[in-house]
Protein backbone atom coordinates (compact mmCIF):
# COMPACT_ATOMS: atom_id res chain seq x y z
CA UNK A 1 0.00 0.00 0.00
CA UNK A 2 2.90 2.32 -0.43
CA UNK A 3 2.59 5.38 -2.54
CA UNK A 4 -0.85 6.79 -1.91
CA UNK A 5 -0.97 10.54 -1.80
CA UNK A 6 -3.78 10.57 0.65
CA UNK A 7 -2.41 8.94 3.76
CA UNK A 8 0.74 7.80 5.47
CA UNK A 9 1.46 4.33 6.75
CA UNK A 10 -1.17 4.00 9.50
CA UNK A 11 -0.11 4.08 13.14
CA UNK A 12 -1.79 2.04 15.90
CA UNK A 13 -4.74 4.44 16.31
CA UNK A 14 -5.35 4.66 12.58
CA UNK A 15 -5.21 0.87 12.32
CA UNK A 16 -7.96 0.53 14.93
CA UNK A 17 -10.03 3.23 13.27
CA UNK A 18 -9.63 1.62 9.85
CA UNK A 19 -10.71 -1.73 11.24
CA UNK A 20 -13.84 -0.16 12.73
CA UNK A 21 -14.74 1.54 9.45
CA UNK A 22 -14.07 -1.74 7.64
CA UNK A 23 -16.44 -3.57 9.97
CA UNK A 24 -19.11 -0.90 9.46
CA UNK A 25 -18.70 -1.23 5.67
CA UNK A 26 -19.22 -4.99 5.88
CA UNK A 27 -22.27 -4.41 8.06
CA UNK A 28 -23.81 -1.92 5.63
CA UNK A 29 -23.25 -4.26 2.68
CA UNK A 30 -24.70 -7.21 4.59
CA UNK A 31 -27.75 -5.20 5.62
CA UNK A 32 -28.28 -4.16 2.00
CA UNK A 33 -27.92 -7.70 0.68
CA UNK A 34 -30.18 -8.97 3.44
CA UNK A 35 -32.81 -6.39 2.55
CA UNK A 36 -32.69 -7.41 -1.13
CA UNK A 37 -33.01 -11.07 -0.18
CA UNK A 38 -35.91 -10.25 2.15
CA UNK A 39 -37.72 -8.37 -0.61
CA UNK A 40 -37.11 -11.33 -2.94
CA UNK A 41 -38.57 -13.66 -0.38
CA UNK A 42 -41.47 -11.35 0.50
CA UNK A 43 -42.54 -10.94 -3.14
CA UNK A 44 -42.21 -14.63 -3.83
CA UNK A 45 -39.32 -14.37 -6.27
CA UNK A 46 -37.64 -17.37 -4.68
CA UNK A 47 -40.64 -19.64 -5.07
CA UNK A 48 -40.25 -22.60 -7.44
CA UNK A 49 -43.20 -21.53 -9.64
CA UNK A 50 -41.38 -18.34 -10.61
CA UNK A 51 -38.43 -20.34 -11.85
CA UNK A 52 -40.40 -23.19 -13.40
CA UNK A 53 -40.16 -21.68 -16.87
CA UNK A 54 -36.40 -21.99 -16.79
CA UNK A 55 -36.44 -25.73 -16.32
CA UNK A 56 -37.29 -26.20 -20.00
CA UNK A 57 -34.55 -26.79 -22.56
CA UNK A 58 -36.51 -24.83 -25.18
CA UNK A 59 -36.28 -21.69 -23.04
CA UNK A 60 -32.54 -22.06 -22.79
CA UNK A 61 -32.36 -22.51 -26.53
CA UNK A 62 -34.19 -19.17 -26.78
CA UNK A 63 -31.57 -17.63 -24.51
CA UNK A 64 -28.85 -19.10 -26.70
CA UNK A 65 -30.51 -17.67 -29.80
CA UNK A 66 -30.93 -14.23 -28.20
CA UNK A 67 -27.29 -14.24 -27.07
CA UNK A 68 -26.41 -15.18 -30.63
CA UNK A 69 -28.40 -12.21 -31.91
CA UNK A 70 -26.62 -9.90 -29.48
CA UNK A 71 -23.24 -11.24 -30.52
CA UNK A 72 -24.15 -11.10 -34.22
CA UNK A 73 -24.90 -7.40 -33.93
CA UNK A 74 -21.78 -6.86 -31.84
CA UNK A 75 -19.45 -8.77 -34.15
CA UNK A 76 -20.41 -6.95 -37.32
CA UNK A 77 -20.54 -3.60 -35.50
CA UNK A 78 -17.09 -4.15 -33.96
CA UNK A 79 -15.40 -5.00 -37.26
CA UNK A 80 -17.23 -2.18 -39.03
CA UNK A 81 -16.39 0.33 -36.33
CA UNK A 82 -12.67 -0.49 -36.45
CA UNK A 83 -12.64 -0.18 -40.24
CA UNK A 84 -14.61 3.07 -40.21
CA UNK A 85 -12.34 4.32 -37.42
CA UNK A 86 -9.28 3.73 -39.61
CA UNK A 87 -10.83 5.47 -42.58
CA UNK A 88 -12.02 8.48 -40.60
CA UNK A 89 -8.70 8.73 -38.74
CA UNK A 90 -6.79 8.76 -42.04
CA UNK A 91 -9.19 11.40 -43.34
CA UNK A 92 -8.73 13.55 -40.24
CA UNK A 93 -4.96 13.37 -40.48
CA UNK A 94 -4.92 14.12 -44.20
CA UNK A 95 -2.69 16.91 -45.49
CA UNK A 96 -5.51 18.17 -47.68
CA UNK A 97 -7.83 20.67 -46.07
CA UNK A 98 -10.76 19.79 -48.31
CA UNK A 99 -10.72 16.28 -46.86
CA UNK A 100 -9.58 16.98 -43.31
CA UNK A 101 -12.13 19.63 -42.36
CA UNK A 102 -15.32 17.84 -43.49
CA UNK A 103 -14.17 14.58 -41.92
CA UNK A 104 -13.40 16.40 -38.67
CA UNK A 105 -16.94 17.79 -38.65
CA UNK A 106 -18.43 14.43 -39.50
CA UNK A 107 -16.58 12.83 -36.58
CA UNK A 108 -17.72 15.60 -34.23
CA UNK A 109 -21.36 15.26 -35.23
CA UNK A 110 -21.40 11.46 -35.16
CA UNK A 111 -19.96 11.49 -31.66
CA UNK A 112 -22.38 14.11 -30.40
CA UNK A 113 -25.53 12.29 -31.47
CA UNK A 114 -26.83 9.75 -28.92
CA UNK A 115 -26.62 6.23 -30.37
CA UNK A 116 -30.26 5.58 -29.57
CA UNK A 117 -31.43 8.65 -31.50
CA UNK A 118 -29.32 7.52 -34.44
CA UNK A 119 -30.87 4.05 -34.28
CA UNK A 120 -34.34 5.59 -34.20
CA UNK A 121 -33.47 7.78 -37.15
CA UNK A 122 -32.43 4.73 -39.13
CA UNK A 123 -35.37 2.59 -38.06
CA UNK A 124 -38.28 5.04 -37.82
CA UNK A 125 -37.06 8.04 -39.77
CA UNK A 126 -35.52 6.69 -42.95
CA UNK A 127 -38.57 4.69 -44.16
CA UNK A 128 -40.05 8.14 -44.93
CA UNK A 129 -37.54 8.60 -47.71
CA UNK A 130 -37.98 5.04 -48.86
CA UNK A 131 -35.10 3.35 -47.09
CA UNK A 132 -36.38 0.48 -44.98
CA UNK A 133 -34.17 -1.66 -42.84
CA UNK A 134 -34.54 -4.36 -40.23
CA UNK A 135 -33.85 -3.49 -36.57
CA UNK A 136 -30.65 -5.53 -36.89
CA UNK A 137 -29.17 -3.22 -39.50
CA UNK A 138 -30.37 -0.11 -37.68
CA UNK A 139 -28.52 -1.30 -34.57
CA UNK A 140 -25.40 -2.31 -36.48
CA UNK A 141 -25.14 0.84 -38.61
CA UNK A 142 -25.74 3.17 -35.66
CA UNK A 143 -23.11 1.35 -33.60
CA UNK A 144 -20.61 1.42 -36.48
CA UNK A 145 -21.15 5.16 -37.02
CA UNK A 146 -20.79 6.10 -33.35
CA UNK A 147 -17.99 3.78 -32.32
CA UNK A 148 -16.19 4.28 -35.61
CA UNK A 149 -16.00 8.00 -35.00
CA UNK A 150 -14.82 7.48 -31.41
CA UNK A 151 -12.18 5.01 -32.58
CA UNK A 152 -11.08 7.48 -35.26
CA UNK A 153 -10.18 9.89 -32.46
CA UNK A 154 -8.44 7.09 -30.59
CA UNK A 155 -6.28 6.19 -33.61
CA UNK A 156 -5.50 9.83 -34.25
CA UNK A 157 -4.54 10.38 -30.60
CA UNK A 158 -2.34 7.29 -30.84
CA UNK A 159 -0.53 8.54 -33.93
CA UNK A 160 -0.14 12.06 -32.58
CA UNK A 161 1.28 10.80 -29.31
CA UNK A 162 4.21 9.19 -31.13
CA UNK A 163 7.50 11.07 -31.06
CA UNK A 164 8.01 13.27 -34.15
CA UNK A 165 11.26 11.51 -34.84
CA UNK A 166 9.37 8.42 -35.93
CA UNK A 167 7.75 10.04 -38.95
CA UNK A 168 10.79 12.21 -39.67
CA UNK A 169 13.04 9.16 -39.78
CA UNK A 170 10.55 7.31 -41.96
CA UNK A 171 10.43 10.18 -44.45
CA UNK A 172 14.21 10.42 -44.32
CA UNK A 173 14.66 6.84 -45.50
CA UNK A 174 12.49 7.68 -48.49
CA UNK A 175 9.09 6.27 -47.57
CA UNK A 176 6.01 7.88 -49.06
CA UNK A 177 3.16 9.27 -46.97
CA UNK A 178 1.24 6.01 -47.18
CA UNK A 179 4.31 4.01 -46.24
CA UNK A 180 5.06 6.20 -43.24
CA UNK A 181 1.52 5.73 -42.00
CA UNK A 182 1.17 2.06 -42.78
CA UNK A 183 4.64 0.77 -41.86
CA UNK A 184 5.71 3.09 -39.06
CA UNK A 185 3.01 5.14 -37.39
CA UNK A 186 -0.14 2.99 -37.36
CA UNK A 187 1.45 -0.23 -36.04
CA UNK A 188 2.85 1.67 -33.07
CA UNK A 189 -0.32 3.67 -32.52
CA UNK A 190 -2.53 0.59 -32.61
CA UNK A 191 -0.28 -1.26 -30.22
CA UNK A 192 -0.26 1.61 -27.75
CA UNK A 193 -3.99 2.14 -28.07
CA UNK A 194 -5.06 -1.51 -28.03
CA UNK A 195 -6.46 -1.40 -24.47
CA UNK A 196 -8.50 1.70 -25.32
CA UNK A 197 -9.72 0.11 -28.54
CA UNK A 198 -10.88 -3.00 -26.70
CA UNK A 199 -12.64 -0.97 -24.03
CA UNK A 200 -14.43 0.90 -26.79
CA UNK A 201 -15.54 -2.49 -28.08
CA UNK A 202 -16.96 -3.19 -24.63
CA UNK A 203 -19.01 -0.01 -25.08
CA UNK A 204 -20.18 -1.37 -28.43
CA UNK A 205 -21.23 -4.63 -26.81
CA UNK A 206 -23.07 -2.75 -24.06
CA UNK A 207 -24.84 -0.54 -26.57
CA UNK A 208 -26.26 -3.49 -28.48
CA UNK A 209 -28.74 -3.57 -25.57
CA UNK A 210 -30.21 -0.35 -26.99
CA UNK A 211 -31.58 -2.55 -29.76
CA UNK A 212 -34.18 -3.63 -27.21
CA UNK A 213 -35.81 -0.20 -27.52
CA UNK A 214 -36.16 -0.44 -31.29
CA UNK A 215 -37.47 -4.03 -31.04
CA UNK A 216 -34.33 -5.90 -32.07
CA UNK A 217 -34.69 -9.45 -30.75
CA UNK A 218 -31.67 -9.49 -28.49
CA UNK A 219 -31.28 -10.69 -24.90
CA UNK A 220 -33.21 -7.94 -23.17
CA UNK A 221 -36.10 -8.36 -25.58
CA UNK A 222 -36.27 -12.03 -24.68
CA UNK A 223 -36.10 -11.18 -20.97
CA UNK A 224 -39.13 -8.90 -21.32
CA UNK A 225 -40.96 -11.47 -23.42
CA UNK A 226 -40.42 -14.30 -20.94
CA UNK A 227 -41.11 -12.00 -18.00
CA UNK A 228 -44.62 -11.35 -19.26
CA UNK A 229 -45.68 -15.00 -19.52
CA UNK A 230 -48.65 -14.85 -17.14
CA UNK A 231 -49.11 -18.60 -17.50
CA UNK A 232 -45.78 -19.05 -15.75
CA UNK A 233 -46.45 -16.42 -13.04
CA UNK A 234 -44.74 -13.59 -14.97
CA UNK A 235 -41.16 -14.44 -13.95
CA UNK A 236 -39.77 -11.01 -14.90
CA UNK A 237 -37.18 -10.84 -12.13
CA UNK A 238 -35.81 -14.37 -12.62
CA UNK A 239 -35.51 -13.85 -16.36
CA UNK A 240 -33.92 -10.43 -15.83
CA UNK A 241 -31.39 -12.06 -13.50
CA UNK A 242 -30.52 -14.71 -16.08
CA UNK A 243 -30.42 -12.37 -19.09
CA UNK A 244 -28.57 -9.71 -17.12
CA UNK A 245 -25.96 -12.21 -15.96
CA UNK A 246 -25.28 -13.26 -19.54
CA UNK A 247 -24.80 -9.63 -20.56
CA UNK A 248 -22.54 -8.80 -17.63
CA UNK A 249 -20.53 -11.99 -18.16
CA UNK A 250 -19.92 -11.13 -21.83
CA UNK A 251 -18.87 -7.57 -21.03
CA UNK A 252 -16.70 -8.63 -18.10
CA UNK A 253 -14.90 -11.15 -20.31
CA UNK A 254 -14.14 -8.48 -22.89
CA UNK A 255 -13.10 -5.96 -20.22
CA UNK A 256 -10.80 -8.57 -18.72
CA UNK A 257 -9.18 -8.99 -22.12
CA UNK A 258 -8.63 -5.22 -22.25
CA UNK A 259 -7.07 -5.39 -18.79
CA UNK A 260 -4.73 -8.22 -19.78
CA UNK A 261 -3.67 -6.39 -22.95
CA UNK A 262 -3.08 -3.22 -20.96
CA UNK A 263 -0.87 -5.10 -18.50
CA UNK A 264 1.13 -6.58 -21.38
CA UNK A 265 1.34 -3.23 -23.12
CA UNK A 266 2.71 -1.60 -19.99
CA UNK A 267 5.51 -4.15 -19.72
CA UNK A 268 6.34 -4.30 -23.40
CA UNK A 269 9.47 -2.37 -24.44
CA UNK A 270 8.06 -2.02 -27.95
CA UNK A 271 5.42 0.42 -26.83
CA UNK A 272 6.19 4.08 -26.47
CA UNK A 273 4.89 5.21 -23.12
CA UNK A 274 2.61 8.15 -23.50
CA UNK A 275 2.68 11.16 -21.20
CA UNK A 276 5.15 9.67 -18.79
CA UNK A 277 5.45 12.25 -16.06
CA UNK A 278 6.61 10.09 -13.25
CA UNK A 279 3.28 9.42 -11.56
CA UNK A 280 1.00 6.45 -12.06
CA UNK A 281 1.13 4.68 -15.40
CA UNK A 282 -1.18 6.61 -17.72
CA UNK A 283 -4.82 5.61 -17.74
CA UNK A 284 -6.76 5.24 -20.95
CA UNK A 285 -8.23 8.69 -20.54
CA UNK A 286 -4.86 10.30 -20.07
CA UNK A 287 -3.47 8.50 -23.06
CA UNK A 288 -6.21 10.04 -25.14
CA UNK A 289 -5.83 13.35 -23.41
CA UNK A 290 -2.23 13.25 -24.52
CA UNK A 291 -3.55 13.47 -28.05
CA UNK A 292 -4.97 16.85 -27.12
CA UNK A 293 -8.20 17.95 -28.71
CA UNK A 294 -11.62 16.56 -28.00
CA UNK A 295 -10.65 12.95 -28.26
CA UNK A 296 -11.26 12.13 -24.65
CA UNK A 297 -14.81 12.98 -23.93
CA UNK A 298 -16.34 9.74 -24.89
CA UNK A 299 -13.45 7.37 -24.80
CA UNK A 300 -13.80 6.90 -21.06
CA UNK A 301 -15.96 3.88 -21.68
CA UNK A 302 -19.42 5.39 -21.67
CA UNK B 1 -40.22 23.86 -38.53
CA UNK B 2 -43.96 23.14 -38.26
CA UNK B 3 -43.19 20.04 -36.24
CA UNK B 4 -41.77 22.23 -33.51
CA UNK B 5 -44.17 25.19 -33.60
CA UNK B 6 -47.30 22.98 -33.68
CA UNK B 7 -46.18 21.02 -30.64
CA UNK B 8 -44.41 23.67 -28.62
CA UNK B 9 -45.66 22.46 -25.24
CA UNK B 10 -44.65 18.88 -26.03
CA UNK B 11 -41.13 19.96 -26.97
CA UNK B 12 -40.99 22.07 -23.82
CA UNK B 13 -41.98 19.09 -21.67
CA UNK B 14 -39.52 16.85 -23.52
CA UNK B 15 -36.63 19.23 -22.95
CA UNK B 16 -37.78 19.55 -19.33
CA UNK B 17 -37.72 15.77 -19.01
CA UNK B 18 -34.22 15.59 -20.44
CA UNK B 19 -33.03 18.33 -18.08
CA UNK B 20 -34.59 16.61 -15.03
CA UNK B 21 -32.87 13.36 -16.02
CA UNK B 22 -29.59 15.18 -16.66
CA UNK B 23 -29.45 17.27 -13.50
CA UNK B 24 -31.14 14.71 -11.23
CA UNK B 25 -28.98 11.89 -12.53
CA UNK B 26 -25.91 14.12 -12.39
CA UNK B 27 -26.54 15.05 -8.76
CA UNK B 28 -27.01 11.43 -7.69
CA UNK B 29 -23.95 10.44 -9.72
CA UNK B 30 -21.81 13.16 -8.12
CA UNK B 31 -22.81 12.32 -4.54
CA UNK B 32 -22.64 8.56 -4.95
CA UNK B 33 -19.57 8.76 -7.18
CA UNK B 34 -17.75 10.89 -4.64
CA UNK B 35 -18.50 8.38 -1.88
CA UNK B 36 -17.46 5.40 -4.01
CA UNK B 37 -14.39 7.27 -5.29
CA UNK B 38 -13.38 7.99 -1.70
CA UNK B 39 -13.88 4.31 -0.85
CA UNK B 40 -11.68 3.33 -3.82
CA UNK B 41 -8.74 5.41 -2.55
CA UNK B 42 -9.28 4.78 1.17
CA UNK B 43 -6.79 2.89 3.35
CA UNK B 44 -9.49 0.34 4.23
CA UNK B 45 -9.15 -2.83 2.14
CA UNK B 46 -12.82 -3.83 2.58
CA UNK B 47 -14.07 -0.43 1.44
CA UNK B 48 -11.74 -0.57 -1.56
CA UNK B 49 -13.02 -4.04 -2.45
CA UNK B 50 -16.69 -3.03 -2.14
CA UNK B 51 -16.04 0.03 -4.31
CA UNK B 52 -14.19 -2.04 -6.89
CA UNK B 53 -16.97 -4.62 -7.13
CA UNK B 54 -19.60 -1.92 -7.54
CA UNK B 55 -17.63 -0.03 -10.18
CA UNK B 56 -16.61 -3.08 -12.22
CA UNK B 57 -20.03 -4.63 -12.06
CA UNK B 58 -22.07 -1.59 -13.08
CA UNK B 59 -19.54 -0.45 -15.68
CA UNK B 60 -19.91 -3.79 -17.41
CA UNK B 61 -23.69 -3.64 -17.35
CA UNK B 62 -25.45 -1.96 -20.27
CA UNK B 63 -27.32 1.16 -19.15
CA UNK B 64 -30.42 -0.25 -20.82
CA UNK B 65 -30.22 -3.23 -18.49
CA UNK B 66 -29.76 -1.04 -15.40
CA UNK B 67 -32.75 1.02 -16.42
CA UNK B 68 -34.71 -2.12 -17.26
CA UNK B 69 -34.12 -3.34 -13.76
CA UNK B 70 -35.17 -0.07 -12.18
CA UNK B 71 -38.19 0.47 -14.41
CA UNK B 72 -39.65 -3.04 -14.36
CA UNK B 73 -38.12 -5.08 -11.53
CA UNK B 74 -37.89 -2.58 -8.68
CA UNK B 75 -41.65 -1.80 -8.59
CA UNK B 76 -42.28 -5.54 -8.26
CA UNK B 77 -39.79 -5.88 -5.43
CA UNK B 78 -41.14 -2.84 -3.57
CA UNK B 79 -44.72 -3.75 -4.42
CA UNK B 80 -45.70 -0.20 -5.27
CA UNK B 81 -45.96 2.02 -8.30
CA UNK B 82 -43.15 4.53 -8.70
CA UNK B 83 -42.91 7.40 -11.13
CA UNK B 84 -41.10 6.39 -14.31
CA UNK B 85 -38.95 9.50 -14.46
CA UNK B 86 -37.78 9.08 -10.86
CA UNK B 87 -36.75 5.49 -11.53
CA UNK B 88 -34.94 6.46 -14.74
CA UNK B 89 -33.15 9.29 -12.93
CA UNK B 90 -31.93 6.98 -10.18
CA UNK B 91 -30.82 4.41 -12.76
CA UNK B 92 -28.85 7.07 -14.66
CA UNK B 93 -27.34 8.29 -11.40
CA UNK B 94 -26.25 4.84 -10.28
CA UNK B 95 -24.79 4.04 -13.70
CA UNK B 96 -22.95 7.35 -14.07
CA UNK B 97 -21.68 7.26 -10.47
CA UNK B 98 -19.22 4.52 -11.45
CA UNK B 99 -17.64 6.80 -14.05
CA UNK B 100 -17.56 9.71 -11.60
CA UNK B 101 -15.85 7.46 -9.04
CA UNK B 102 -13.22 6.32 -11.55
CA UNK B 103 -12.59 9.90 -12.64
CA UNK B 104 -12.08 11.02 -9.04
CA UNK B 105 -9.81 8.08 -8.35
CA UNK B 106 -7.57 8.69 -11.34
CA UNK B 107 -7.62 12.43 -10.56
CA UNK B 108 -6.28 11.80 -7.07
CA UNK B 109 -3.70 9.44 -8.52
CA UNK B 110 -2.32 12.13 -10.82
CA UNK B 111 -1.05 14.11 -7.83
CA UNK B 112 2.58 13.10 -7.32
CA UNK B 113 3.17 11.34 -4.01
CA UNK B 114 5.99 13.76 -3.21
CA UNK B 115 3.49 16.61 -2.96
CA UNK B 116 1.65 15.04 -0.04
CA UNK B 117 4.84 13.76 1.53
CA UNK B 118 6.32 17.23 1.45
CA UNK B 119 3.12 18.65 2.92
CA UNK B 120 3.18 16.11 5.75
CA UNK B 121 6.85 16.78 6.33
CA UNK B 122 5.96 20.42 6.90
CA UNK B 123 3.63 19.24 9.66
CA UNK B 124 0.33 19.92 7.95
CA UNK B 125 -2.61 17.95 9.29
CA UNK B 126 -4.66 15.57 7.13
CA UNK B 127 -7.27 18.26 6.54
CA UNK B 128 -4.64 20.79 5.51
CA UNK B 129 -2.85 18.33 3.24
CA UNK B 130 -6.13 17.61 1.49
CA UNK B 131 -7.43 21.16 1.45
CA UNK B 132 -4.29 23.04 0.46
CA UNK B 133 -2.23 20.54 -1.51
CA UNK B 134 -3.94 17.43 -2.86
CA UNK B 135 -7.48 18.53 -3.70
CA UNK B 136 -6.62 21.76 -5.53
CA UNK B 137 -4.32 19.80 -7.85
CA UNK B 138 -6.64 16.81 -8.17
CA UNK B 139 -9.65 19.02 -8.94
CA UNK B 140 -7.90 20.62 -11.86
CA UNK B 141 -7.01 17.33 -13.47
CA UNK B 142 -10.47 15.92 -12.73
CA UNK B 143 -12.53 18.70 -14.34
CA UNK B 144 -11.98 17.86 -18.05
CA UNK B 145 -12.68 14.11 -17.78
CA UNK B 146 -15.59 14.89 -15.45
CA UNK B 147 -17.10 17.06 -18.17
CA UNK B 148 -16.75 14.10 -20.54
CA UNK B 149 -18.70 11.99 -18.08
CA UNK B 150 -21.45 14.59 -18.03
CA UNK B 151 -21.54 14.85 -21.82
CA UNK B 152 -22.03 11.09 -21.92
CA UNK B 153 -24.71 11.40 -19.25
CA UNK B 154 -26.55 13.94 -21.38
CA UNK B 155 -26.52 11.56 -24.32
CA UNK B 156 -27.52 8.65 -22.11
CA UNK B 157 -30.69 10.42 -20.95
CA UNK B 158 -32.23 9.33 -24.26
CA UNK B 159 -32.17 5.70 -23.09
CA UNK B 160 -35.06 6.62 -20.77
CA UNK B 161 -37.13 6.92 -23.95
CA UNK B 162 -37.46 3.16 -23.94
CA UNK B 163 -39.02 3.21 -20.47
CA UNK B 164 -42.01 5.53 -20.98
CA UNK B 165 -40.29 8.71 -19.84
CA UNK B 166 -40.98 11.79 -21.93
CA UNK B 167 -37.66 13.30 -23.02
CA UNK B 168 -35.98 14.38 -26.21
CA UNK B 169 -35.39 10.78 -27.20
CA UNK B 170 -39.09 9.93 -27.09
CA UNK B 171 -40.70 13.08 -28.55
CA UNK B 172 -41.27 11.11 -31.73
CA UNK B 173 -43.62 8.62 -30.10
CA UNK B 174 -45.42 11.24 -27.96
CA UNK B 175 -46.57 13.42 -30.86
CA UNK B 176 -50.27 14.14 -30.25
CA UNK B 177 -51.74 13.14 -33.61
CA UNK B 178 -51.28 9.58 -34.85
CA UNK B 179 -47.60 9.76 -35.74
CA UNK B 180 -47.43 10.81 -39.37
CA UNK B 181 -44.46 9.08 -40.80
CA UNK B 182 -43.02 12.04 -42.67
CA UNK B 183 -42.96 13.95 -39.39
CA UNK B 184 -40.87 11.28 -37.72
CA UNK B 185 -37.81 11.95 -39.82
CA UNK B 186 -38.02 15.70 -39.26
CA UNK B 187 -38.57 15.28 -35.51
CA UNK B 188 -35.59 12.96 -35.18
CA UNK B 189 -33.40 15.29 -37.22
CA UNK B 190 -34.34 18.17 -34.91
CA UNK B 191 -33.55 16.03 -31.87
CA UNK B 192 -30.14 15.30 -33.39
CA UNK B 193 -29.53 18.99 -33.99
CA UNK B 194 -30.44 19.83 -30.39
CA UNK B 195 -28.08 17.18 -29.08
CA UNK B 196 -25.22 18.23 -31.33
CA UNK B 197 -25.65 21.82 -30.14
CA UNK B 198 -25.85 20.83 -26.45
CA UNK B 199 -22.87 18.50 -26.66
CA UNK B 200 -20.72 20.99 -28.56
CA UNK B 201 -21.67 23.58 -25.93
CA UNK B 202 -20.53 21.29 -23.12
CA UNK B 203 -17.38 20.39 -25.06
CA UNK B 204 -16.61 24.08 -25.50
CA UNK B 205 -17.12 24.62 -21.76
CA UNK B 206 -14.82 21.68 -21.12
CA UNK B 207 -12.05 23.15 -23.27
CA UNK B 208 -12.44 26.58 -21.70
CA UNK B 209 -12.20 25.20 -18.16
CA UNK B 210 -9.29 23.01 -19.16
CA UNK B 211 -7.37 25.96 -20.55
CA UNK B 212 -8.22 28.13 -17.57
CA UNK B 213 -7.11 25.62 -14.96
CA UNK B 214 -4.22 24.01 -16.74
CA UNK B 215 -1.31 23.30 -14.41
CA UNK B 216 2.25 23.07 -15.51
CA UNK B 217 3.90 20.00 -14.06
Amino acid sequence: MSGSVLYDVPGPRAVVRNRIIGAVTILVVLVFLGWVLWRFYETGQLSPEKWELFSYTAIWMLFLEATGNTLAAFGVAAVGAVLLGFILALGRMSDHGWLRVPVAWLVEVLRAVPVLVFMMLLYYGLPVVGIKMTPYWAVVIALIAYNGSVLAEVFRAGVESLPRGQSEAAYAIGLRKSGVMRLVLLPQAVRAMLPVIISQLVVTLKDTALGFIITYHELLYLVKLLGNQALYHSPLIPSAIIGGSIYVALCLALSYLAYLVEKRTRRSPKVVTIADDGGEPPTATEAIAAGRGLGKYDASGL
Amino acid sequence: MGVITDNLDLWGEAIGGTLVLFFGGGLIALVLGFIVGAMRVSPIPIARAVGAVYVNWIRNTPLTLVMFFFAFCLPILLQQRLSAIALATVALGIYTATYVAETIRSGVNTVPVGQAEAARALGLTFGQVMGYVVLPQATRSVIPPMMSVFIALLKNTTVAAGFSVLNLGSVRSWMAEPPRSENQLVVLLWVMVIFVVLVLLLAWLQRTLERKWRIAR
